[in-house]
């Protein structure tokens, strides 16, 4: 391991370079006292992905909320897409796709409808709808209400919706869960690195997302950061090996 | 435009599940009925009149606007849609305005049945030649219970004390709009049907306008924050 760590301290100092997706310097979060990250110092290319890993509870969900500009940090700074956070975070909106625990998908509605809907408020044609149906293969379950398919077809059409608008920062929180062997290998392709899109990796999965990674930060309990840095600098054990 | 737009989108969408799962109007035409039926009985007459008829027919409409803004961003959160639209393009505002248009046309949609419940169950005067001064006054309420249930509404996204917030702000704050419509229609509503006093309704129209404005203000932020 090249770069281990057991606190906050990281192995270089973020720069606000030019060409950075992602830059936090000192990032504090806490749910009510509890601070869930803290001092957190990042910086990620744009293009590039972060495998982000930590056991239950080490706050992989709030950095991602956080990168969305969903949640404020409560201190520390953070620059995502040259938006500062959170004042400049309605800049940053239309650009960040993100699949997270929850589907964003109202269950009432059916996949088609629910796109529709998220088309309409990216002022996307409705023929981006029927693209992203087809990309996901959701073509003979699109009239159907989200609240009737199964968990992985909801995660599918979740990852649908993320793609819509062709984001530039795709934030993906366990994007392969409730997937089966083949549903799982489309939705890989369809979340897959290519130039000009960095993502944020959220995973329990060490072998297949330090496989896709250019950096990994690995979280840990009580707001510890266990390992921050190129994810040629850490192998999958090592990885694991920090789950405990 | 664009704003426009957007919460023609959003109102679409939230009229489809309103259509889908028919819950609130139902809901709201309930309490709206139930209420009325317990104020026949408190009156303990046959038959009412004047301002005791204004407030006949303005309190079941209160209690049931309460229960529609408590519900209007309810879908938002079950579904976390209001996540969807924060990491949208869309302006914060336009949501704002969608739920104060929707809670309107829910309420007008009540006040289809519940006035022809409110002639049949507590009026003495035939309500037939003073409906449109009722329909008038009625739909000024509407706008100014709306704007004000969107506000708190949007003040009470994500709180926890969601469901106390509500009723605790949006009471007060609607006071000076009860008063006016309770004023025109008393007169209305009285045997021999007095004109209706355009003083009242001026009021209510400019309250709402004021309301309105504040929201276009401050709605991103109570959307955003």
């Amino acid at each position: 391991m090249a770069h281990p760590t057991t606190t906050a301290a990281t192995p270089h100092t973020p720069a606000a370079a030019p060409d950075a997706a992602i830059v936090a310097t000192g990032l504090l979060s806490a749910h009510g006292r509890r601070p869930v990250l803290r001092n957190l110092d990042l910086r990620l290319g744009a293009g590039e992905t972060l495998a982000l890993l930590g056991a239950n509870g080490t706050g992989k969900s709030t950095l991602l909320g956080l990168l969305a500009g969903l949640r404020s940090p409560h201190g520390g700074a953070l620059r995502v897409l040259g938006c500062d956070l959170p004042d400049e975070r309605w800049a940053l909106r239309g650009r960040v796709g993100f699949v997270a625990h929850q589907p964003l998908l109202y269950r009432d509605l059916t996949i088609a409808e629910n796109l529709a809907y998220h088309a309409r408020l990216h002022e996307l044609p409705p023929s981006r709808v029927d693209e992203v149906i087809e990309l996901a293969q959701l073509g003979d379950r699109r009239d159907q209400p989200v609240g009737d398919l199964s968990r992985g077809l909801v995660q599918r059409s979740a990852v649908a919706r993320a793609l819509l608008s062709d984001p530039a920062l795709l934030l993906l929180d366990e994007p392969l869960a409730n997937l089966d062997p083949v549903a799982s290998d489309l939705v890989a392709a369809l979340i897959a690195p290519r130039p000009g899109r960095t993502r944020v990796l959220a995973s329990h999965d060490p072998v297949g997302s330090l496989a896709e990674a250019d950096h990994v930060l690995v979280l840990g309990p009580n707001a510890t950061v266990k390992y921050v840095g190129p994810a040629a600098g850490i192998t999958p054990a090592d990885a694991e090996a920090m789950y405990r | 435009m664009r704003g426009l737009r957007i919460t023609w989108a959003v109102l679409r969408k939230d009229l489809l599940l309103e259509r889908r799962s028919f819950e609130l109007l139902p809901a709201m035409a309930l309490l709206a009925i139930g209420t009325m039926v317990v104020l026949k009985f408190s009156f303990d007459q046959d038959e009412i009149s004047g301002s005791l008829a204004a407030g006949g027919l303005i309190v079941p409409l209160l209690f049931a606007a309460l229960l529609g803004i408590s519900r209007l961003f309810a879908g938002e959160e079950r579904d976390a849609g209001i996540h969807q639209f924060l990491l949208s393009p869309a302006p914060p505002g336009a949501i704002l305005a969608a739920k104060v248009a929707g809670l309107a046309l829910v309420l007008a949609a009540l006040e289809v049945v519940l006035v022809p419940a409110f002639g049949l169950l507590l009026l003495g005067p035939s309500l037939f030649p003073v409906l449109p001064q009722v329909v008038l006054v009625l739909i000024l309420l509407d706008l100014t219970l709306a704007t004000v249930g969107g506000l708190v509404a949007g003040m009470a996204l994500g709180t926890r004390s969601r469901e106390l917030i509500v009723p605790i702000m949006v009471v007060p704050l609607t006071i000076p709009a009860l008063i006016a419509a309770q004023k025109a229609l008393a007169p209305v509503l009285a045997p021999g049907a007095d004109p209706l006093v355009w003083r009242w309704p001026a009021v209510l129209a400019i309250y709402a306008v004021v309301l309105a404005l504040v929201g276009s203000v401050v709605g991103e932020y109570l959307v955003e924050d």
